[in-house]
């Protein structure tokens, strides 16, 4: 590997930042505006246009994961199931929304989902979805975000984001997770 | 019509952003394989969000014509600090004064990046150069924009190079001029 003549400090080698920069909101509805062209230019379908948004999603979320387990829990990780919900809504949310997420619900009829709701994502902001997409959401994105946080810190679930008191995105976990859950609350 | 110069507050997580653009560019270098047209790409998104950009701009900060390049120079500098929460330095004006670079010491889109040696090619920071030349075609000004230094490939600053072309009179609205 060549490091092109330069003795350079990695990115490793760095402090990390706190992470308190700002960007203006128009520039990243813009940016994100280019993102989903950008995917439906690639996509012939709207299943197909909401997984390619939700597998960016993901990729971002993976990236995040340690990140702010590092910044805002001194590296300290989640194991309970009910914690990394709440970490997820309230420290995750805050760290990258700047306030936390609305509401966290269980469901009634299914014990691996939970529903966590958010009025108004900040992608969806200057979006309006034309009538015959309509039932496309863009916080699919989101979505994928949380998917990420969630399967890598050991919780695999499926995330998927819907038209629900605003948005509302479905967290639906493996049953090995809930079973785990249980056990480890008998302890 | 007078504003106060306190501009829109508006502002989301720089990494939310850092990360959204480097998902994009990474799904692009694979989804094109050729870095120089990823490069290119890149452009073009930055040229699609800067003709939108310059209607926020002149609505926020309510500026009027500019008088020279120089004058243009400092408003695309406060520009920079609206959108990307940094303040570039004006620096090495051509002799003629067509053309003049910014140098930026931090940039929130490279924050976290890091390029990998056989992208050593990819102008990562072409959106920047899109949005400038963009947004300068909207208010009838020709330019030419692109990246002399890059701190992803070892250089001490990110230098982005604008060069005058010509002023589009053509595009203006009949009875203007």
């Amino acid at each position: 590997m060549s490091l092109g003549g330069r003795n350079r400090l990695s990115i490793l080698d760095k402090p990390l930042s706190k992470g308190k920069g700002e960007v203006s909101l128009s520039c990243f509805a813009l940016l994100f505006s280019e993102v989903v062209q950008y995917c439906q230019n690639k996509s012939t379908t709207l299943p197909d246009l909401q997984n390619r948004l939700h597998e960016l999603g993901r990729r971002v979320g993976v990236k995040l994961i340690d990140l702010y387990f590092v910044r805002e829990r001194n590296g300290k990780r989640e194991t309970k199931l009910l914690n990394i919900l709440l970490y997820v809504k309230s420290t995750f949310w805050k760290a990258l929304f700047g306030k936390e997420a609305d509401k966290l619900e269980h469901s009634n009829d299914d014990e691996n989902t939970y529903y966590l709701m958010e009025k108004e994502p900040v992608v969806n902001r200057f979006i309006s979805i034309p009538r015959d997409k309509s039932s496309l959401n863009c916080a699919v994105f989101i979505a994928g975000i949380i998917e990420a946080v969630l399967v890598g810190t050991g919780f695999p679930a499926k995330v998927t984001a819907h038209w629900h008191k605003g948005t509302t995105y479905m967290i639906k976990f493996e049953e090995s997770v809930v079973g785990r859950d249980s056990q480890t609350d008998e302890r | 019509m007078s504003r106060s110069t306190r501009f829109d507050t508006k502002k989301v997580n720089s990494e939310l952003v850092t990360l959204t653009y480097g998902t994009l560019v990474a799904q692009m270098v694979k989804d094109l394989e050729n870095p120089d047209d990823v490069s290119k790409q890149l452009d073009r998104i930055g040229y699609n969000m800067g003709i939108r950009l310059i209607e926020d701009y002149l609505s926020k900060t309510g500026s009027g014509r500019c008088l020279d390049l120089k004058d243009t120079a400092d408003k695309i500098q406060t520009a920079f600090r609206m959108y990307l929460g940094v303040q570039p330095n004006v620096v090495n004006w051509s002799p003629a004064g067509d053309e003049f670079s910014f140098s930026l010491d931090s940039n929130p889109l490279t924050e976290l990046v890091e390029l990998p040696d056989d992208l050593k090619q990819l102008k990562y920071c072409n959106i920047i150069c899109g949005a400038i030349r963009g947004a300068l075609e909207m208010v009838q000004l020709d330019v030419q924009s692109w990246v002399v230094q890059d701190q992803l490939k070892g250089d001490p600053n990110t230098e982005i190079r604008v060069k005058f072309i010509r002023r589009l009179e053509d595009a203006m609205p009949a009875g203007e001029d």
